[in-house]
């Protein structure tokens, strides 16, 4: 187990190292000086240069990425150009509402794919498995952009009883928050859940047909009890990694969902980065999103060594 | 082969698929989508950014089937042409991925070491970053535009298609005939155009076919952001951007452009599976 983990540990350690060195190299590809952008076209070339000084870019290019890489390290952020705060606080300012929107979408699309994946599967190709196999073809078809844009006129502008954008703020009080989290968490969920059902369904089939469920049947367990207890139960263990992957799609979402409902959150603030130029929040906030996908993706390896030991050899997981 | 046992193949093949619902609707859905977008080249019921202001925002009607936008433009118009965006935009973005992709696999399958590990880490990298947020950064870093999208959405296809052919290119390896055929002195590379990717040809197709409905919401994703395809040309996703300022007034607005981008995603899958099962039938037992 410790020769596993250090393995995995390492391969984390190497990929979040070349994935910053990507980015790093991406962004210095970027056209436009960030010090020209501060100041305008009209700023004088000493103005400039005395700000390119101070901001190190006129360092050379591997100076500047060991001296950010130290930054991201000790958690030195850097100052965003734009809003003239350290990234560190923008950060922490937004994921108060992109964590728990994404940990709504993660909660609704299991409590809904699951039961649905179980049940499709015993019910296989009866009236319930066509129907939970045609939403979920309905799922994975609709963009989640117009899935929110649809429960925005229905919920918003038809009945009127949710707001159709905008974020009120944990001070507001925990419901007035959660309401406007509601509907964008929904249109989060639905092409995760559909993905999810999907997978539940072919893997709780292939351990129905597994000898071990054979034999608590033939042991006198009822159908439910041998498809809970033994079936399913097994069956989690692919559900689990899908989940895990899924996490990179959500972050993807909610760089489209928290635009379409004007949500300040992270999504919003990289898009808004890119658009501006502000190079430092662009350069972060990528890292940061791919470090938790990395790191996430990570975890799930991890719990799934723990739930199926004969993983816990070394070798790569899947 | 000979041409007439290639017609009896093909008949039995027809004659297999026609029986498979997924496979049919599929298949309609998608030419009728392909009708749609060549016919939009030469003649669209209105022309496709003509504004007229005194008839913006109608409802459908019969001189408008699906009614004006807020420039008075005919919406019905407007898919039409933007279902040729969406086509051209996804049909060559999964032809950058597979055209890099496949070689790359096939290169990694054939010669193993340090070229298989290369490309596989590279692999593993551009998973660790969400698509859309790199397809975000590629099109801010090229500036918006079709063609940018284009590629964002391209490179993205790139390991996909390179981790599907490496994986099934490593098991045909090992498979007799191609020990024979090295046996019998032929190169990888030889090889590799001969036997390999003919074997693994219906994966790829297939996988083509779910790539470019991924590609299509992709596409309308970026468009829907403003980094797609650029006004005044119309493209489904920036449709549904438009229309969501204008929902109070003129909520149809909203409909028609979603309903195009989810038939169309719909149908390719339907496609994919029913492709999938014909050309696989032992993978049909599991779905």
């Amino acid at each position: 187990m410790t020769l596993f983990l250090l393995q995995r540990l390492g391969t984390l350690v190497i990929t979040l190292l070349v994935a910053s060195l990507l980015v790093f190299l991406v962004m210095e590809v970027l056209p436009g000086d960030p010090a020209s952008i501060i100041l305008g076209v009209n700023a004088r070339a000493d103005t400039l240069a005395a700000l390119r000084a101070e901001m190190g870019l006129d360092r050379p290019a591997w100076e500047r990425y060991v001296l950010w890489l130290g930054g991201l390290v000790t958690g030195d952020l850097g100052r965003s150009y734009t809003y003239g705060v350290t990234v560190w606080e923008l950060v922490a300012e937004r994921i108060g509402l992109s964590l728990p929107l994404a940990l709504m979408a993660i909660v609704l699309s299991t409590v809904l794919a699951i039961p649905l994946g179980v049940l499709a599967a015993a019910r296989r190709n009866k009236a319930a498995d066509v129907g939970v196999m045609g939403f979920t073809q309905l799922g994975i078809a609709i963009p989640n952009f117009w899935f929110a844009i649809l429960l925005i006129l229905l919920f918003a502008v038809h009945w009127q009883i949710l707001p159709a954008g905008g974020f009120a703020g944990w001070d507001a009080g925990f419901w007035p928050a959660l309401k406007t989290l509601l509907l964008p968490a929904v249109a989060l969920a639905l092409p995760q859940a559909a993905i999810l059902a999907r997978v539940t369904r072919s893997s709780v089939l292939e351990t129905l047909g597994e000898d071990y469920v054979r034999t608590a049947r033939a042991k006198g367990l009822s159908r439910r009890a041998a498809l809970w207890r033994h079936a399913v139960r097994n069956a989690l263990i692919p559900v689990v990694t899908i989940m895990g992957l899924q996490f990179s799609f959500l972050l993807a979402g909610t760089i489209i969902i928290e635009n379409v409902f004007y949500l300040p959150g992270l999504g919003r603030l990289i898009f808004q980065a890119i658009a501006q130029r502000d190079l430092i929040v662009v350069k972060d906030l990528v890292i940061l999103l791919a470090a938790s996908v990395v790191v996430v993706n990570f975890l799930v390896d991890l719990l799934y060594a723990v739930l199926d030991p004969r993983l816990r050899g070394g070798g790569h997981v899947l | 082969m000979s041409s007439e046992t290639r017609a009896a193949s093909m008949r039995e093949f027809w004659q297999r698929g026609r029986g498979q619902a997924n496979l049919m609707i599929g298949l309609l859905v998608t030419l009728l989508l392909i009708a749609l977008a060549v016919v939009s080249l030469f003649w669209t019921p209105y022309p496709v950014n003509a504004i007229d202001i005194p008839a913006k925002l109608q409802p459908p009607s019969a001189a408008h089937w699906l009614g004006t936008d807020q420039f008075g433009r005919d919406v019905l118009s407007r898919i039409m042409a933007g279902a040729r965006n969406s086509i051209a935009v996804s049909l060559i973005a999964v032809g950058i991925g597979a055209g890099i992709g496949v070689p790359l696999g096939a290169l990694a399958a054939a010669r193993r070491g340090w070229v298989e590990e290369v490309v596989m880490r590279f692999n593993d990298f551009t998973f660790a970053f969400p698509a859309l947020l790199s397809a975000v950064m590629i099109t801010a870093l090229l500036g918006p535009g079709a063609v940018n999208s284009i590629i964002a959405i391209g490179i993205f296809n790139i390991p996909v298609f390179a981790r599907l052919t490496r994986g099934a290119a490593l098991s045909l390896w090992q498979r007799d005939f191609v020990l024979a055929a090295r046996v019998a002195g032929r190169g990888r590379t030889r090889i590799t155009l001969d036997h390999i990717l003919p074997n693994i040809a219906s994966l790829l197709i297939v996988q083509m076919t779910i790539q470019f409905a991924l590609a299509i919401l992709a596409e309308a994703g970026l468009s829907y952001l403003g980094l797609g395809t650029q006004p005044p040309d119309p493209s489904w996703g920036k449709m549904l951007n438009e229309a969501q300022t204008l929902m109070f007034l003129a909520p149809q607005l909203a409909i028609f452009p979603g309903l195009a981008i989810m038939v169309t995603v719909l149908g390719l899958n339907l496609l994919g599976d029913g492709l999938r099962d014909l050309l696989d039938p032992r993978l049909r037992r599991l779905r």
